[in-house]
């Protein structure tokens, strides 16, 4: 059994970074080719780490799953990318940038990595404005910045609402450009089965081959593994349809820990649910509660007629409003932190005041700015006495300057106008800032095997703060894993290529092929999503927003009775050896199985609330989140032994040398 | 609602495909047409049937994986949305709609309604891309200030999703909406401009290797793009490849 050493090099936090990288040992550029690096996922940190990898000369091998590496989830961020450049001078540093991380964490991430994290931030901006990537700019020229979840300054870099998208463009055509000189072999619609290991070592993978099911075997002397997270273990999630967790739970069985599974972010602003059928959910941007204001009804009988259609929320008297987040968070107001907000919002659901027909909604209202901005842009143009109706239609201009295509985006969604009646909104999955353990040098536990992006555990803590996660993978892609992968592959440059025809591969392939083949002739009589909804259901009813021990413990018992009917009774249509995209969901769905009873083992553990993880045990007498820093400072790094409910838990003790640790308040 | 579906079902590339019918009821108006897709193959996967394969994702109208052809259109009868975010309501009770994947001889069928666009993937890497190493040592992000206009432009040209859409509307399936989006994002930004010729001659080069067709003017591909890629692209990459050969 590993012990867990992080690794962090020694010295002052601003220095360690540089004194660590000055100490790696350096493969030199003849043995670099000698050196074949496999690359798991081709988001943000893969197409990054594929590129960098590439240019530095070993020869990489990239799969992604879908027909395109250009596909991956990474595509879909909205906001932004933060950056420690302090263009606007004020006062923004990568002291600052380290520190507003690490305090949105909720002081449960390893100061060191945040800190390099911070660091790098800068040179991230330069590289992709270098690669072409069009971020909004103003008048002048320069990069435009703006704001975003609650920090103090403004240091984030966007492209419209579709940051996201640009930036993976960027790191897709650096790997574009490597695979054009034959430095990357991109493997599309392939997927990971299974990790390899020779004497202790990642040395391979186990993919199939998506179009014609073939099984293959594929040798590296390192493996990294960039896959994403983990979001739909809860099934609706604003993860695309085909995020999941296999190729890091395929890792995590053959010795990878895996840490902090329960922290997962809901985010408070999605598009409700409309019906049993809905199969993802939507985001929108959470700036919208800089002008929107949140509410339900005050009384039951409003709700009743709301839902049946009788009554339209603009008819609804002010009084008869409860806006709850200003009525419980006076300071804050709508602009509480977001778990705060899903919180607060699944409580007045659950009290019943949910205005859909599923319950589960409630409203973000913008008449209020409308009429306000309205007003204020009837002064300015001079326009005197002005009617309501112009002043409405004043304001609903100004609002959608600011927010018209996510206005738009609601509207094809929901075939509701949000200028004339209140957005309809609940909290939805998001993020997951739990994943592999990794060390400072972002390996596993697994030598040789590593972890990037949102993959491994290590920068936000219990929560994420906004336009941090396309920070981190192109920070661990771009400039930090070449680096340190370097520490493992210095000693592998006599080894010579990795053979295939191992025993180990040609066990690992049995077994991926015995499961393959055991769900295909399984011949259930229930489809696959059938035990993935059911599974969402109970994480989301009792691993979700608030736990509690008796949710949680029942969690543990119904998903290990699910994942047991789910092997007696599924049906898997088709055959093992073609395109199947059933098969492929089965797959997935059956490390979600697992994944879950882990989750809500880690979740059980873990007797404080802190960030996204709220336990109703550990509360303060106004109903906050109550952390316990004296039991808890800790990341839960679990250790598989054959079944989750009986995983291993190590502990990496946190330790905070630079910043001091407080309580959050939002009253 | 109640609908007949005609779609398109093929077992893989090397066999014949044919137009299947299938009823569908009780769908929601609320429902994405995606959705309205995954009742139907449940209920072929609970009467043990093989479901109808589709490429789909991010289901937000961004990854560009799904691409349908709805009743003579791409991504259906609603405009400046992907597959992904059309919904029922676009459709009436009784109607029939007709499914079919994206035909086009660069863009082969590997099952049913899923077809193979990596030719998309080399054309981008015969030149789609600024040859800058990611060292993290390049200059300053402000060291050249760029105009506002010019940086709106190469955005609006960037937000292709690379689905094919253009492609598949096209009497001729030329790929030159998406090509000349690439081409144009890049042209238009001074990072971009020092390759330029280079980079139109070899991507021109690559999508004529792969078999798409040539450009007409007739300007479907703009119609139905979900994220409405403008014309003047076309125009813009003409402008470039005139200039590079002749140049040359």
């Amino acid at each position: 059994m590993s012990t867990l050493d992080s690794k962090i090099p020694e010295g002052p936090i601003a220095d360690k970074w540089t004194n660590h990288k000055n100490h790696i040992d350096v493969v030199n550029p003849a043995n670099k080719r000698l050196i074949d690096v496999i690359v798991v996922g081709s988001g943000l940190a893969g197409a990054s780490a594929s590129a960098s990898l590439a240019e530095m000369g070993y020869n990489v091998k990239t799969f992604c799953f879908q027909d395109s590496p250009r596909r991956a989830h990474s595509i879909a961020a909205q906001g932004g990318i933060n950056a420690a450049k302090n263009y606007q001078n004020d006062g923004d540093s990568t002291f600052r940038l380290f520190y507003d991380t690490v305090k949105g964490g909720d002081y449960r991430s390893r100061e060191a990595n945040v800190y390099r994290l911070a660091e790098v931030s800068a040179s991230i901006i330069d590289q992709c404005v270098a690669q072409g990537v069009p971020f909004a700019r103003e008048y002048g020229g320069l990069l435009d910045n703006r704001s975003f979840g609650g920090v103090l300054v403004s240091r984030t870099f966007y492209a419209k609402g579709q940051t996201g998208q640009q930036l993976l463009l960027g790191a897709y055509s650096a790997m574009s450009r490597q695979i054009n000189k034959g430095k990357v072999t991109m493997y599309n619609r392939h997927e990971m089965q299974d990790l390899v290991l020779v004497d202790g070592k990642a040395r391979g993978i186990i993919a199939r081959n998506l179009v014609t099911g073939e099984l293959e075997r594929h040798s590296a002397h390192a493996v990294v593994l960039a896959t994403g997270g983990y979001g739909n273990v809860f099934y609706l999630s604003t993860n695309a349809m085909g995020s999941n967790v296999t190729a890091a739970w395929r890792a995590h069985r053959r010795g990878a820990y895996f840490a902090n599974p329960c922290y997962t972010q809901i985010h408070p602003t999605c598009i409700p649910r409309s019906g049993d059928y809905q199969s993802k959910l939507t985001l929108m941007s959470e700036s919208l509660r800089n002008d929107g204001r949140i509410w339900v009804p005050k009384h039951h009988k409003d709700v009743e007629a709301i839902r049946s259609g009788k009554l339209k929320p603009t008819d609804l008297k002010e009084d008869d409003r409860d806006y709850y987040l200003e009525r419980r968070y006076p300071a804050f107001g709508n602009l509480v932190p977001r778990d705060v907000a899903s919180r607060a919002a699944k409580e007045r659901c659950d009290a019943g005041f949910g205005v859909n027909k599923t319950g589960e909604a409630v409203y973000l209202d913008f008449s209020a700015a409308i009429m306000r901005y309205g007003s204020e842009k009837a002064h300015t143009s001079h326009i005197q006495n002005p009617s309501n109706d112009q002043i409405r239609e004043l304001g609903e201009k100004v609002i959608e300057g600011k927010y018209g295509n996510l206005f738009q985006m609601y509207e094809k969604i929901t075939d509701d106008n949000p200028y004339k009646t209140p957005m309809m909104i609940y909290p939805a999955v998001h993020y997951t800032m739990g994943g592999l353990w990794v060390d400072y040098n972002l390996m596993t536990t697994i030598p040789g095997c590593y972890a990037a992006g949102e993959a491994n555990f290590s920068d936000h803590g219990a929560n994420r703060l906004g336009a941090s996660a396309l920070m981190q993978g192109l920070a661990d892609g771009y400039f930090v894993l070449p680096y340190t992968i370097g520490d493992f592959l210095a000693s592998d440059i006599r080894t010579g290529k990795i053979s295939t025809d191992s025993k180990e591969f040609e066990e690992a392939e049995k077994d991926v092929k015995s499961r393959l083949e055991s769900l295909i002739n399984n011949k259930g009589s229930k489809s696959v999503d059938h035990f993935h909804k059911r599974l969402g259901k109970v994480m989301w009813d009792k691993a979700g927003m608030a736990r509690d021990t008796k949710g949680l413990q029942e969690a543990m018992a119904e998903i290990k009775e699910i994942r047991e009917e789910f092997y007696k009774d599924v049906f898997v249509p088709g055959s093992v050896d073609e395109f199947n995209p059933e098969l492929e969901k089965a797959t997935r769905v059956a490390d979600f199985l697992e994944l879950g009873e882990l989750f809500a083992k880690d979740a059980l553990d873990r007797n404080e609330s802190c960030g996204g993880h709220f336990r109703e045990e550990s509360q303060t007498e106004e109903g906050e989140a109550k952390r316990d820093d004296v039991n808890f400072a800790f990341v839960s790094a679990w250790e598989w032994t054959g079944n989750p409910s009986e995983s291993v838990l190590h502990k990496e003790d946190l330790k905070f040398e630079n910043i001091e640790l407080k309580q959050r308040s939002y009253k | 609602m109640n609908l007949t579906l005609k779609i398109w079902r093929q077992k893989n590339p090397s066999t014949k495909g044919e137009m299947k019918t299938y009823p569908v009821s009780d769908i929601s108006e609320d429902m994405s047409f995606l959705e309205m897709m995954d009742v139907l193959n449940e209920e072929l996967i609970t009467k043990g049937e093989e479901p109808v394969a589709f490429d789909h994702d991010c289901r937000e109208g961004i990854c560009g994986s799904c691409s349908m052809y709805i009743n003579g259109e791409p991504h259906g009868p609603d405009r400046g949305v992907a597959t992904c975010q059309l919904h029922m309501r676009k459709f009436k009770d009784g109607d029939t709609i007709h499914i079919e994947p994206w035909r086009a001889n660069a863009f082969p069928v590997l099952k049913d309604l899923v077809v193979d666009r990596s030719s998309f993937d080399r054309i981008i890497q015969a030149g789609g891309y600024v040859s800058v190493n990611t060292s993290g040592n390049s200059q300053d992000a402000n060291s050249i200030p760029i105009p506002k206009e010019n940086a709106d432009l190469a955005f609006d040209a960037a937000t292709c999703i690379g689905c094919g859409a253009c492609v598949a509307a096209c009497k001729n399936a030329s790929a030159m909406l998406f090509v000349s989006a690439k081409v144009s994002q890049l042209s238009l930004l001074p990072q971009g401009r020092v390759e330029a010729k280079d980079r139109v001659l070899s991507m021109i080069d690559q999508m004529d290797d792969e078999g798409f067709g040539n450009c007409t003017n007739t300007g479907a591909c703009a119609i139905e793009c979900p994220k409405e890629i403008s014309l003047d692209n076309i125009a813009r990459m003409n402008r470039e490849f005139l200039s590079a050969s002749i140049s040359k």
